[in-house]
């Protein structure tokens, strides 16, 4: 076990872990963050991830003592229920979940991708998104809502 | 008046408030209002068990009684209501479905209305929230809505003494109840009934709102939960954290039908944070301080197993099913003449469906939350049936199910009997065994190799066709495979956890020959739907073809199986539909025209003329006149009555298949939706769109493989599943409502039919009929050989 100081959507913290820990589980356990999720925890399916240096990144394959001192934004960073971010608005406005489970990969992800790509095509869009699982299946609504939030964002 | 807005900014205080309640810290909320629910857990009495007669596992002591509007509906002095229902979230919607239909029963602001779903120590028993079931149940005249309307007529009733007027003279209305001639004369339900019980049963003659005066019911109403799920606000099951709480994880056996042999427990001493390891007959699990301890100690941990039961060749194990003994024969229908109709017909065609075992393969893994101590025992899960778990998580704790108390709380989406009651089983014992609460969420791989699979099906059609190319005669005859299943109140052997603990799955019953049918039940959809389904005279089914007989043969799987979304009559309908085509191709018949000339139910009539005319079908038989060369495109048509009259489908498919590569891409779907009244239409769209996607998913790469051994599809590079970044279809939903008529099932509708409009829409691309799941391109590319070397022989 030791101390590490992580800065998770602004505010530092310090969890006292065996360094090996993937960083979801202090994220979720340690700091009791509800975005990131655990769901194959073998970087295949998007659920736990969060954005470091612009990249989305899958927490749940990441050691937490890599990313110490880095700042790292999770679902919960973008916005809040008063005033949710404009790709969050975009899922509210178009319904795009059912179960809800995967939303944090989808957003997530399409976030790092629109900062770097604010004008996608579908098939780049879809590319971007070619790692991410939805097993509801809310596809067609996803994309909606990303293609929203990308001409919202880049007004 | 617009629909109201319960998401977003403009969300109001009040539904904010709901929603934190109901999301995000429902354990607060049930502690702060105790004193409202305190009075409601009144035994079950005769009445109780009469009113749940429907459901098989009704007779739950502790349920709140059904036939008590208390049971279903508080109302507080500030005029905020409560209802409480046993059909709970799974995603799909249904709990702002329930909290619109309360709402507009009872006339009050949607904002107002909060929703308790399935908690045993508030919610009445409803059995599993399955099976198309909930729309049904709760959407009639019964339960949770004839509870809001008798609510709505007692309030009514109460007003007028304290108004002056009698009950005819007075409007409910923004929950309030208002002298209709002169409306500033108003009581409001706080003033009327606030706090206090109702202590009234369930009138069956409460009148119901009428479907003209729907205001928030059938409206496109946001989901309650979208802002908090889409800002990462959400508590799922997975997110619960109690005070004092540690983490386990279980070491599952390394193959099928592995005992324990022996655990060396010395091979994790003195790991950091490990708390205990536990054993219980073949049950073996860890118990730490951190959940990353726990899964590193379950990983080290030294377990000794046998060496296993075996498993049949992947290669053969259709065939062994179909010869498989012994079996349990069920007729669902027999005209007694389909051999001799047979032998008349003009034409006799035969064809062989196969549908393998799928996984529901949940996003997230598996998870729970199990508080066993000092003689009680709390779990938090994200089961299906509440009140069934507390039942059988009681037999495997050894205690008497009064003791225990199952809080629903969501998992990711389930799609059916997923890993939810085993982990529930799994975090009970492990907490029991170190007298704290311990959560704990299976591995992928536990969760893939272990969970109760969709079944899977040999099917073998028969038709008979007379000379002017009718259908006379219909014999569909299948296997299927099960073992375990729902737990149900009394079996925690129907799932790996329990069986490993030492409780036996449920036995399985053999019967052969299969009895007479003796009434009509197309509850699996194994009856097609163009035969008339006749039993002892009276005709029940949705088709004209009288010379009929339905065979099934169920054997035993040697795999966990258990409900996968739409379960068998996703299977039956790839084989009926899929068959229906063959035969119209040979009768030389336009799909769509020959359907209709065999059906006699106006609802299918109505659901395959809707998604026609949508789709812009044109007239033709299949396969489509072109050449089969490089890219081929072509299109499908499926339909079904739902477990005969549970819902109305019809899809259309139009796809894409490269007949160099076998590949397979879906470009449009259109699909006619039919579940009577619509509650939501937004809410339906996205089922049936979900749902359209998961059975092409299903249709297209789903499929559990296995040695043998063990299972081999055990994560997301050996399940395969089409990903967010394929090219999704264009999909349209055709919403057929019916608001005379009883509310339906909704949510199984689409996936019933992808796999055999996929199917049908291959065969009229490329003229090849390819009769197994998964449509993989090397299972193409195969069947296109053999055709073009037959063509050529």
């Amino acid at each position: 076990m030791s101390e590490i100081a992580l800065i998770v959507n602004g505010q530092p913290h310090k969890v006292d872990l065996d360094p090996t820990t993937p960083l979801l589980y202090a994220l979720s356990d340690d700091l009791g963050l509800r975005g990131p999720k655990f769901g194959c925890g073998l970087g295949q399916c998007g659920s736990c991830t969060v954005i470091i240096r612009g990249q989305a990144i899958r927490s749940c394959i990441t050691p937490v003592q890599s990313v110490a001192g880095v700042e790292i934004t999770t679902l919960e960073g973008l916005g809040t229920l008063e005033k949710p971010h404009p790709l969050q608005q975009a899922f509210i406005d178009e319904q795009a979940a059912q179960c809800g489970f995967c939303l944090n990969a989808v957003i997530m992800t399409a976030k790092a991708f629109l900062d770097k790509n604010p004008k996608p095509t579908d098939a780049q869009l879809q590319q971007a998104l070619s790692g991410v699982l939805c097993r509801c299946f809310t596809h067609v609504r996803m994309f909606r809502a990303i293609q929203r939030a990308a001409k919202e964002l880049s007004r | 008046m617009t629909a109201p807005r319960a998401g977003g900014p403009q969300m109001s205080q009040d539904a904010r408030d709901a929603f934190e309640r109901s999301g995000l810290s429902r354990r607060s909320f049930l502690k702060t209002s105790g004193a409202l629910t305190v009075g409601f857990c009144v035994w079950g009495t005769e009445e109780t068990h009469t009113a749940f007669g429907q459901f098989a596992t009704g007779l739950t002591p502790g349920s709140p009684p059904a036939n008590q509007v208390d049971s279903w509906i508080s109302i507080a002095a500030d005029g905020s209501v409560t209802a409480y229902t046993g059909k709970q979230e799974l995603g799909q919607g249904i709990v702002t479905a329930q909290a619109q239909l309360v709402a507009e029963e009872l006339c009050v602001p949607l904002a107002r209305v909060t929703v308790i779903a399935a908690d045993t120590a508030f919610s009445p028993d409803q059995g599993y929230t399955s099976g198309s079931q909930s729309h049904p149940t709760n959407f009639n005249h019964a339960y949770l809505a004839q509870a809001a309307a008798t609510a709505r007529q007692a309030l009514v009733r109460l007003a007028a003494p304290k108004l002056g007027v009698p009950p005819e003279q007075l409007t409910a209305r923004e929950g309030a109840v208002f002298v209709t001639a002169s409306p500033a004369k108003h009581v409001s339900y706080g003033e009327l009934i606030g706090g206090q019980k109702f202590t009234l049963a369930l009138d069956p003659a409460a009148p119901r709102k009428p479907y003209s005066e729907w205001t928030i019911l059938g409206k496109p109403v946001p989901r309650l939960d979208m802002p908090a799920l889409a800002t990462g606000r959400f508590e799922f099951v997975h997110n619960v954290k109690v005070p004092g709480m540690l983490h386990g994880a279980v070491v599952r056996p390394p193959a099928v039908g592995a005992t324990v042999s022996a655990v060396d427990e010395s091979s994790v001493a003195g790991m950091p944070g490990l708390v205990k390891v536990v054993v219980k007959k073949d049950f073996v699990g860890v118990v730490a301080q951190k959940p990353w301890q726990a899964i590193q100690a379950a990983n080290k941990l030294k377990v000794s197993w046998t060496a296993g039961s075996g498993l049949p060749k992947q290669n053969d194990h259709y065939n062994l099913m179909r010869k498989q003994s012994p079996s349990r024969d069920a007729l669902s229908v027999d005209s007694g003449d389909i051999e001799h109709t047979l032998a008349s017909a003009a034409t006799v065609l035969k064809a062989t469906y196969l549908h393998p075992f799928q996984m529901h393969g949940s996003m997230g893994s598996s998870c729970a939350v199990a508080d066993v101590s000092n003689g009680k025992a709390t779990i938090w899960s994200a089961t299906q049936g509440n009140w069934m778990l507390r039942g059988s998580a009681a037999i495997l704790l050894g205690m008497n199910p009064e003791d225990v108390r199952v809080i629903f709380t969501r998992g990711a989406g389930c799609y059916g009997h997923n890993g939810a009651d085993t982990v529930s089983y799994d975090a009970a014992l492990l907490s029991q065994a170190v007298g704290k609460p311990v959560r704990v969420q299976l591995s992928r791989k536990d969760e893939m190799a272990w969970e109760n699979y969709g079944n899977a099906f040999v099917m073998d059609d028969r038709a008979g066709l007379d000379a002017q190319g009718n259908i006379i005669a219909w014999e569909h005859e299948s296997w299927s495979a099960v073992y375990g299943n729902r737990p149900g109140a009394n079996r925690p052997g129907n799932v790996i956890t329990g069986l490993l603990a030492g409780f036996e799955p449920e036995p399985f019953r053999a019967q052969t020959p299969a009895p007479p049918p003796r009434s009509y039940n197309n509850n699996g959809n194994a009856i097609p739907s163009y035969v008339a389904g006749c039993v002892d005279g009276t005709c029940s089914g949705t088709g004209s073809i009288k010379s009929e007989r339905v065979l099934t043969h169920t054997v035993v799987s040697p795999f966990w199986t258990g409900p996968l979304r739409s379960p068998a009559r996703l299977q039956n309908t790839f084989a009926h539909e899929c068959f229906m085509d063959e035969i119209a191709a040979s009768a030389k018949a336009d799909p769509v025209a020959y359907r209709l000339r065999h059906l006699t139910n106006p609802r299918v009539i109505g659901v395959v003329q809707a998604a026609a005319k949508a789709a812009n079908w044109q007239a033709r038989p299949s396969p489509k006149a072109q050449s089969r060369t490089g890219v081929v495109s072509g299109r499908g048509m499926s339909c079904v009555a739902y477990e005969g009259d549970n819902g109305y489908s019809a899809m259309v498919i139009e796809a894409e298949v490269d007949m160099n590569s076998g590949i397979v891409a879906v470009k449009r779907v259109v699909v006619a939706v039919d579940c009577g009244p619509i509650s939501n239409p937004d809410g339906l769209r996205n089922q049936s769109e979900g749902g359209a996607l998961q059975g092409i998913s299903r249709a297209l790469m789903e499929e559990v493989t296995w040695d043998d051994h063990k299972v081999t599809s055990v994560d997301w590079s050996s399940y395969h599943t089409l990903p967010l970044g394929f090219a999704v279809p264009q999909v349209e939903v055709v919403l057929v409502n019916q608001p005379t008529e009883r509310a339906t099932g909704a949510g199984e509708l689409a996936i019933t039919l992808s796999a055999s409009a996929l199917g049908n829409a291959i065969f009229d691309a490329t003229g090849v009929r390819i009769r197994e799941i998964p449509f993989t391109p090397a299972r193409l590319k195969a069947a296109f050989a053999a055709a073009a070397s037959k063509a050529t022989a």
